[in-house]
C-alpha cells in the first residue's frame, strides 16, 4: 500500500511509505526545521513528495490526531481530510504520541514507559505505552508531577527533566527532544492496518476546552 | 482555461464563516457557507479558538455541498483562489491550508487573494463590471475601512480605517452591555426603532479638527474611524442611570448609539469620495444590513451626487463566492497565480490585492 503520513502535533512532517505486508519502505520524508510554519510548509514538502515518486497518488492517508498545539495540529487534519476527499482515499487517524512509542519500542524498552511532548502551559502530553508498544492509558494533559514513575520517552522529557526525576520518572537518553514525526507515525499505521486492526477517526484530540470565558454581563448581570 | 469566463472555487475562512463558492467569470453559479455564529451567542463575540475548530469541521461537507450544488467536479475548476488575509490567523489557516491541500491534489493554480478586496469584487455577480471612480465602505464585525479602487486586479488604495474596534464590534460590545445579546447589529438595529436618536448625543470618534484638519491639509485621521470611546461613553451613559436606580433608557441608548456609528461612518465615506473624485461607493460587509445605515449613507451619497452600490445581503456578509469572483478577476487579468508557498497575513493590506509567489 502506498501511504502518505502526515504530522503536524509538533513540526510539520510529511512522509511517503510503501508497505508489502509488515514490511515498510520509506519512499522520502519531509521534516520542518521549525515550530511555527505548518500552513506555509506542510503543502510544498508534499507536493515535492509525490512528484519525486514520480507524480503517484497515495491509497491512503494518515495523520496524527494529537494531542498538540491546536493551530498547528488543525494544518495536518485540514491537509489530509481535503487530500483524501479529492483523491477519494481513506484518511486514518494516529494518536500522535504513537509515533514517539514506536521509536521507543526500537530500543527494546524493559517494560512499561510513558510518551510526554510539550504542551505549553507548563504542562505535557503524555500517554503511557506496553513495552511492545500497545496504548495502554491516556492521552492525557497535567502537569510533569502527575506522570507515572518508570522511563519517559519525548520532548516533554527533557522539558521537565528534573521535576520528572522528582516523582520517579525518568527521561530516556536520546529522546529528550522528540517529537512526533510522519515517518514513525506512517509507520505505525501500515502496520496496523496490516494486522487488520483498525485506526483513529480524524477527530482532532484537543485535550483541552477553547478557554474562551461567558462575560459577566452575559450572564444576566449588567455591567 | 477560459481567461474571459474561468470557473473558479473560493474559500473563505477568516472569521466565523466557512464559505465556499463557485463562480464563472461574473455568474454566481454557488455560494454556500457554513457558520459558528450560534457557537459563539454565550461569549457575546467571535471567539478565535471556536472559530477555528469551527471551521475544521465544515470545510469538507461545505466543499463537497457546493460541488454539488453547482454541478461542477474539480476536473472542470480552472483555478482556485484562498482568503489569504486580514483576518484571524487561527482561522485563516485552515481554509489556506484545505485550499493548498486542493490546489496540490487537483494541480490547479491557487491564488491567496485579500478578504476586503473581495468584499468589493464581489459587486461584480450582482450588476457585473464595476464602475470606475470606485471606492467602497467595509463594515463589519471584523473590519470598518474605506478603499479607493484604481483596478480591483493591481491598485487598491486605504483611504480610511478604525484605529480600535471594528463598527460591528461595537455593535457586539454595546448589546451586550445593554443585555440584548450576540450578534448586536440586527437586534440593535430593531431596537434603535423604538428609541429617540436624539435623546442622548453620544460621541463622534475622531471628527475633532485636529484629528479631521482640511482638505488641503489633512490630519492624520481625516477617513479613519474610532469606536472604543463611544463604547465606553455607553458603558457609563448605562452606568449612571443604574446608580441613580432609574430604569436604563434601552431603546434610547440604542438609537442614539446607532445614530453616533452611522453618521460618523457615512459623512466620512462620503468626504472621501468627494476628495478622491470618486463617484461610484460599493457598501461591503455584514452591518451593510443595518437598515439605518443604508438610509443614511444612500440619502447622503444622493446629495453628493454619488451612485451607492449595495449586493444582496448573503454577498455582502462573508462568504466563498466573493473570494471566488475577485479570483476569476485576476485570472482573466492575466496575474499570476501565488502557488503553494505562502503564509497567511493576518494584517495583509490592500494593496495586496493576491499575494505573489
Ligand atoms: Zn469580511
Amino acid at each position: 500500500m502506498l501511504l502518505l503520513a502526515i504530522d503536524t502535533s509538533a513540526n510539520a512532517s510529511a512522509a511517503l511509505l510503501r508497505s508489502e505486508g509488515t514490511v515498510v519502505e520509506v519512499l522520502g520524508s519531509f521534516t520542518s526545521t521549525e515550530s511555527n510554519d505548518h500552513s506555509e510548509v506542510l503543502a510544498p514538502a508534499i507536493e515535492s513528495l509525490l512528484a519525486a515518486a514520480g507524480g503517484v497518488v497515495p491509497e491512503a492517508v494518515a495523520v496524527g490526531v494529537g494531542p498538540g498545539p491546536f493551530t498547528g495540529l488543525r494544518v495536518g487534519l485540514a491537509t489530509a481530510r481535503t487530500l483524501g476527499f479529492v483523491w477519494g482515499v481513506p484518511v486514518h487517524g494516529v494518536m500522535s504520541l504513537d509515533a514517539i512509542a514506536l521509536d521507543a519500542v526500537a530500543k527494546l524498552p524493559a517494560g512499561e514507559f510513558t510518551v510526554a511532548i510539550d504542551a505549553r502551559r507548563k504542562e505535557l502530553y503524555w500517554a503511557r505505552y506496553d513495552k511492545a508498544g500497545a496504548l495502554l492509558d491516556g492521552p492525557h494533559v497535567t502537569v510533569a508531577e502527575e506522570l507515572p514513575a518508570g522511563p519517559v520517552y519525548g520532548a516533554g522529557a527533557g522539558l521537565y527533566a528534573d521535576r520528572l526525576a522528582a516523582v520517579g520518572a525518568k527521561a530516556v537518553d536520546g529522546f529528550e527532544s522528540s517529537h512526533p514525526g510522519a515517518v514513525s507515525l506512517g509507520t505505525r499505521a501500515l502496520r496496523t492496518l496490516a494486522a487488520g486492526d483498525a485506526l483513529l477517526g480524524t477527530e482532532p484530540l484537543y485535550l483541552r476546552e477553547s478557554d474562551a470565558k461567558v462575560p459577566a454581563v452575559m450572564k444576566g448581570k449588567l455591567l | 482555461m477560459s481567461l474571459t469566463a474561468p470557473l473558479v472555487l473560493g474559500i473563505e475562512s477568516s472569521c466565523d464563516e466557512t464559505g465556499v463558492g463557485i463562480v464563472r467569470g461574473t455568474e454566481l453559479l454557488v455560494n454556500a457557507v457554513a457558520s459558528s455564529m450560534e457557537e459563539h451567542v454565550r461569549f457575546g463575540g467571535v471567539i478565535p479558538e471556536i472559530a477555528s475548530r469551527a471551521h475544521l469541521d465544515a470545510f469538507v461537507p461545505t466543499l463537497s455541498a457546493a460541488l454539488t450544488d453547482a454541478g461542477v467536479s474539480l476536473d472542470e475548476i480552472d483555478a482556485i483562489a484562498v482568503t489569504s488575509g486580514p483576518g484571524l490567523s487561527g482561522a485563516l489557516m485552515v481554509g489556506v491550508s484545505a485550499a493548498k491541500a486542493l490546489a496540490l491534489a487537483t494541480g490547479k493554480p491557487l491564488y491567496a487573494i485579500n478578504h476586503l478586496v473581495a468584499h468589493v469584487g464581489v459587486g461584480i455577480l450582482d450588476g457585473g463590471e464595476l464602475p470606475g471612480n470606485l471606492g467602497a465602505l467595509l463594515v463589519s464585525g471584523g473590519h470598518t475601512e474605506i478603499l479607493q479602487v484604481n483596478s480591483l486586479t493591481s491598485d487598491v488604495r486605504l483611504l480610511g480605517a478604525t484605529i480600535d474596534d471594528a463598527a460591528g464590534e461595537a455593535y457586539d460590545k454595546v448589546a451586550r452591555l445593554l443585555g440584548l445579546g450576540y450578534p448586536g447589529g440586527p437586534v440593535i438595529d430593531r431596537i434603535a426603532k423604538e428609541g429617540n436618536p436624539k435623546a442622548i448625543r453620544f460621541p463622534r470618534g475622531l471628527t475633532l479638527p485636529k484629528f479631521i484638519g482640511t482638505a488641503e491639509e489633512p490630519g492624520k485621521h481625516r477617513h479613519d474611524f474610532s469606536f472604543s470611546g463611544l463604547k465606553t461613553a455607553v458603558a457609563r451613559c448605562v452606568e449612571q442611570y443604574q446608580k441613580r436606580g432609574e430604569e436604563v433608557p434601552v431603546a434610547d441608548i440604542a438609537a442614539g448609539f446607532q445614530e453616533a456609528v452611522v453618521d460618523v461612518i457615512t459623512s466620512k465615506a462620503v468626504r472621501a469620495c468627494q476628495e478622491h473624485g470618486l463617484t461610484n461607493l460599493m457598501l461591503g460587509g455584514g452591518v451593510a444590513a443595518n437598515s439605518r445605515l443604508r438610509e443614511l449613507l444612500g440619502a447622503r451619497c444622493a446629495s453628493a451626487g454619488i451612485t451607492l452600490r449595495v449586493p444582496p445581503r448573503n454577498l455582502c456578509t462573508d462568504n466563498g463566492a466573493m473570494v471566488a469572483a475577485l479570483g476569476a478577476q485576476l485570472v482573466a487579468g492575466g496575474i499570476a497565480p501565488t502557488g503553494l508557498k505562502f503564509s497567511t497575513d493576518s494584517g495583509q493590506p490592500v494593496s495586496l490585492v493576491s499575494l505573489v509567489a
